[in-house]
């Protein structure tokens, strides 16, 4: 098959414009907020506040709303009731986690039941659920940019604090760090990141933007910005490459494209497997001391 | 003890936890440069007695005072215990040195010469210069532990807190552990306060030990306080302090019949009950 992109037509398109727009911003959200989030073993969290959105999402379209501020609301709330609780045990954390996730999703099943059946907006599961990015309407754009922004400066505010009490949470204290308010921030920026990427590839497969690029560049970087860096960059090229592949599709199958998310979420996919593969070459990593002894 | 010199004073500390007595009646004090080993068995209260130090934990009874110029936020240098450092962790041990330093502000740091050479300066009176540029989650137990008191010292504390830095370490890395922070609490004037279930590594090295049983503790010169009539009257029951081929071994009254008895019968295989 030939590529038969032409780009000024794919540009004039205002779908893809604006698919590129809002899905460039999550992708970099995602990137940044998701090594954070990797990095203090909250994928879990991360991946069950993208699921919780999705009753948000559903919501919207019942009280026919901007679907990002259902989106952001529950994933908002979600994240505030798992900070809130303020538990430090890794699998009391994960079991409030899993119980918080199957309460939302419970709630979404009924919200899309009654989108189905109250107001017959067909297809609101699907959108909701695993995204629909040549169907974002304009009007979301500048909101979706300025979340966008909002979350990326929460990022770059606490990070440093953020990094030392991912080291222990002692540890920072002891520094003066306000350990509490700095999860919290990062919290809330990782909910405003899922509700950008539940908009762009779905509620279901946010966590793929969320921690995908996030763990393939934290398989090579050495340092937390070049990680930050390497996982916007991969990010960026696997939504982007994503939506021309989609926009591409339309040629494949005449008269219906394939799914923009399902490609993103492979790309990256891709990436991981890549930088696995990288990082496994020697050369690239240091060797690891197996006994506790060392040089004089 | 003039106030000038003084690092640490613990006085008449009470700490309880969830209703139970941890503390009870604990006064120290530490001075500049001063090398204190914390020594007691698991739940003896090292670690509370630390978080108290830290202001982690409410004092139900009793004051701590710090040297005037440790009274701010995060005037102390502290190595907890056990931290799990992730092979995954994009750090090297270079920027682990650098939070120390300002891991408290807001923002991403920016590249400056002065904090480059301060980290440098450090590595160096660590030891740590030949893997700085490494991730430090992939260095040996013994490295990670030369790190964290790296990370610990860079901002110059004048008092010092370690939990069981010597847990986990092999018999080589617990010496050269111990030498370099004896070193560093001269030549810095910090006074370092280490806690430790076994005594012996240190015994070489402290000018001071704090002895924790049951909540409760005797202060003093190692001499002066690992004495069979002084740790009696700690523990509440009769223990013997016994010397067997250079190490110190303290032991319930039974025990220690066995272990001399062992001694008389076959002195070169004696294995101390720590």
């Amino acid at each position: 098959m030939s590529l038969v992109l032409s780009v000024p037509g794919f540009l004039a398109s205002e779908p893809v414009r604006i698919a590129l727009a809002v899905g460039g911003g999550a992708a970099l959200v995602c990137a940044v907020v998701g090594c954070a989030t990797v990095m203090r073993r909250q994928s879990f969290a991360g991946h069950a506040l993208a699921d919780v959105s999705s009753a948000g999402g559903s919501a919207a379209y019942l009280l026919a709303v901007n679907p990002l501020f259902g989106f952001l609301g529950m994933a908002a709330a979600a994240a505030g009731v798992m900070e809130w609780a303020d538990i430090r045990e890794a699998r009391e954390r994960d079991l409030l986690t899993g119980v918080v996730l199957g309460a939302g999703l419970g709630l979404a099943a009924l919200l899309l039941y009654f989108d189905a059946t109250v107001r017959s907006v067909s297809g609101a599961a699907v959108t909701v659920l695993f995204g629909s990015m040549f169907t974002i309407p304009a009007s979301i754009v500048p909101l979706a940019l300025a979340v966008a922004a909002v979350a990326l400066a929460a990022s770059a505010i606490i990070h440093r604090p953020l990094l030392v009490s991912s080291l222990s949470a002692d540890l920072a204290r002891a520094q003066g760090v306000r350990v509490r308010a700095v999860a919290l921030t990062h919290a809330l920026a990782l909910a405003l990141a899922v509700s950008l990427s539940a908009m762009t590839v779905g509620a279901i497969l946010a966590t793929a933007l969320l921690i995908g690029p996030a763990a393939a560049a934290l398989r090579l970087a050495k340092r937390p910005v070049s990680a930050a860096v390497l996982a916007a960059l991969i990010g960026l090229g696997a939504t982007w490459g994503g939506i021309v592949l989609a926009y591409e599709s339309f040629y494949w199958t005449p008269g219906h494209g394939w799914p923009v998310s399902f490609f993103i979420v492979t790309l990256i996919f891709c990436a991981y497997l890549i930088a696995g593969w990288m990082a496994g070459r020697p050369g690239t990593r240091p060797a690891a001391h197996p006994s506790g002894c060392e040089g004089p | 003890m003039t106030d000038s010199s003084m690092a640490l004073a613990v006085e008449q500390v009470c700490v309880a936890l969830g209703g139970r007595r941890v503390l009870r009646d604990v006064s120290f004090c530490l001075e500049a440069g001063e090398f204190c080993g914390l020594i007691g068995s698991n739940g003896s209260g090292k670690t509370t007695l630390l978080r108290a130090i830290l202001g982690f934990v409410r004092l139900e009874a009793g004051r701590i005072r710090l040297a005037e110029q440790s009274t701010g936020t995060g005037l102390i240098g502290y190595v907890p215990q056990k931290i799990a450092l992730d092979p995954g962790l994009p750090l090297r041990a270079r920027d682990v040195v650098a939070l120390g330093l300002d891991g408290a502000r807001l923002g991403p740091a920016l590249p400056s010469r002065a904090r480059t050479a301060r980290v440098d300066e450090m590595l160096q009176a660590v030891g740590a210069l030949e893997f700085a540029e490494q991730r430090v989650g992939l260095l040996s137990g013994g490295q990670q532990q030369r790190v964290l008191v790296a990370h610990a010292l860079v901002r110059r504390p004048r008092l010092l807190l370690l939990d069981e830095p010597l847990a986990n370490l092999d018999v080589r890395s617990t010496a050269e552990i111990v030498a370099l922070l004896r070193r560093l609490s001269r030549e810095y004037g910090a006074a370092v306060l280490l806690s430790a279930h076994d005594m012996n590594p240190l015994l070489p090295a402290m000018d001071r030990v704090v002895y924790l049983a049951n909540g409760s503790a005797v202060a003093g010169r190692a001499d002066e306080v690992v004495r069979t009539e002084v740790l009696s009257s700690l523990y509440g029951y009769h223990v013997d302090v016994v010397r067997v081929h250079g190490r110190v071994v303290v032991v319930a009254a039974e025990a220690s019949e066995q272990i001399h008895a062992a001694v008389a019968h076959n002195p070169e295989h004696t294995t101390a009950v720590p």
